[in-house]
């Protein structure tokens, strides 16, 4: 099969929500910061201020290792102007989430495969938005 | 307090056409409540209850005024496609507590007409709070159930070759329906060569898009009885949300799970009971994951029990979507669980092609997964007999 290399493509700017800027300027640095419930000592993600699994209010942000398994991908082969590759990725800490999987071969990608977090800025030249994590095989 | 024999689906119309470029939506809507209204022999003036989703324009306000209805409940749950087996089980509970005698549930749009199609991204309203960490990364209906089938082949085995035969099945039905979107009967090897959209999903493992439109209407027993219609019951049903679930989701199952159980709890029957399933058919893995996780085989098992043929009427051991689904039939507005709902009450009727139609078919079952079953879902259950 003929390699389906990764190309650049214009990623959607994500709506801000208060709650959120930690997050974002760690996502600026390289970083990746997921939600940790105090109470009930379990992560979660996408990040609530309110625990999802107790519904204690002790959350804090904890910077992910940064590292992870594919749980399941598929290649949107149809997209302009490019493939691309969505994902959930399994984080070391536990939770699965969303992701493209990006720099590398797609046809390569397997589930199970062992990626590292890489970002990528949303928007355009013309309307910059803020990195988001995607991930790379290691 | 059980649903079970507290309503009856008196009336059910499924718009003839698939590409509606001469009506506006809140017209098919109209067109539709007339057409089932028609069939179960009541009108206007009989409605008291209206149920409706997210693609009735402008809501219930607007629709109960355009309508000209005078109800004294309505109810706009929106669970994506599965939505109107929701408002059945809704409608059946409100007719239950007396809430109302007759209950419209309408639907329809043109997005055929109006240019829209399921692989561009999902438009989004604002506030909604997983969007920020999703949207970036172009999620679609189709490569969210891709990931689902991916994940389905890499645990238990599944292959193409074993979806294509949801697809099989379904378009060897759609051959004896005069209004299906896609009349041709197409083999295994047809859906293997289509173009590949998101893999593991082929062109022809998803549903077709066509604008159309439906009604049901669901009454009281005291006014079943009178009118002239087949006595269909309603007698079970369970719905059930589920979602990533702060990323402890496992994406091999549905929450058919859930609403399965419940349904058949209330009915009181099993899976080795149903002589007819309506199967939400979005693509072709959504069938195999909901005939798994109803109980009509072994989880895993799915992908070996299409295969051995067992969906097409006549000839396996459930017939599914006898009027060729959404796979070949009618997917209106992207949103199916209508056109489940009313295959399943002509079976119950015996008023299906006489090609697909089952034999001595008295309890049927439906079964909706509205939203993204890689992201978030509503499965809706429905078990009905004729009485």
């Amino acid at each position: 099969m003929m390699a389906t290399l990764y190309q650049e493509r214009k990623m959607a700017i994500p709506e801000m929500h208060p709650e959120h800027q930690d997050y974002w300027d760690a996502a600026a640095e390289g970083r990746l910061l997921i939600k940790y419930c105090k109470s009930c000592e379990q992560y979660h993600y996408y990040p609530r201020n309110i625990c999802i699994f107790c519904m204690s209010d002790e959350t804090v942000w904890k910077e992910a290792t940064g590292t992870g398994i594919i749980y399941t991908f598929s290649i949107m082969r149809r997209a302009k102007p490019a493939p691309y590759a969505i994902a959930y990725v399994e984080l070391d800490e536990g939770p699965k989430m969303m992701t493209n999987i990006v720099d590398c071969d797609l046809d390569s990608l397997e589930i199970g495969q062992k990626v590292k977090l890489v970002f990528k800025q949303t928007g355009d030249a013309d309307n910059l938005g803020p990195y988001v994590p995607c991930f790379t095989p290691v | 307090m059980s649903i079970k024999g507290r309503a009856f689906i008196a009336g059910a119309y499924e718009h003839p056409l698939r590409l509606i470029e001469i009506q506006s939506v809140a017209a098919i809507h109209a067109e539709c409540a007339k057409g089932a209204l028609k069939d179960a022999g009541l009108t206007l003036k009989d409605v008291d209850g209206y149920f409706c989703a997210s693609d009735a324009p402008g809501g219930a306000l607007s629709m109960v005024d355009y309508l000209g209805l005078n109800v004294r409940h309505i109810d706009s749950t929106e669970t994506g496609g599965s939505s109107y087996i929701v408002h059945i089980s809704h409608a059946a509970q409100a007719i239950a507590a007396g809430k109302c005698n007759v209950a419209l549930i309408t639907m329809g749009g043109r997005p055929r007409a109006e240019g829209k199609s399921g692989v561009k991204p999902k438009k989004v309203t604002p506030n909604i709070p997983e969007v920020p960490f999703e949207q970036p990364y172009a999620p679609t209906a189709v490569n969210e159930y891709a990931m689902v089938a991916k994940l389905h082949m890499h645990k238990y085995g599944t292959t193409s070759e074993q979806l294509a035969w949801v697809k099989v099945a379904a378009s060897y039905h759609a051959q004896y329906n005069p209004n299906a979107r896609l009349k041709d009967v197409v083999t295994v090897g047809d859906v293997l060569t289509s173009p590949m959209i998101s893999d593991p999903l082929h062109l022809l493992d998803c549903c077709v898009v066509s604008d159309g439109g439906g009604a049901i209407v669901v009454v009281n027993p005291e006014i079943a009885k009178k009118l002239d219609r087949p006595l269909i019951q309603i007698s079970g049903a369970g719905e059930s949300p589920q979602g990533p679930m702060g990323g402890k989701m496992d994406m091999t199952y549905t929450a058919a799970v859930h609403s399965g159980k419940a349904a058949f709890k209330e009915a009181g029957l099993t899976p080795d009971d149903i002589k007819y399933a309506s199967i939400y058919d979005s693509f072709t893995i959504t069938v195999i994951m909901q005939l798994e996780d109803l109980g009509f085989c072994e989880k895993g098992e799915g992908g070996k029990f299409v295969a051995e043929g067992n969906l097409i009427s006549g000839k396996g051991k459930l017939p599914v979507n006898t009027d060729g689904g959404g796979l070949s039939n009618n997917h209106p507005t992207s949103r199916g669980g209508i056109t489940k709902l009313i295959e399943a009450v002509r079976q119950l009727r015996g008023e299906a092609h006489p090609e697909v139609q089952v034999e001595d078919c008295d309890v049927a079952l439906v079964n909706g997964i509205g939203g993204g079953l890689g992201s978030r879902h509503c499965s809706a259950t429905l078990i009905m007999e004729r009485v």
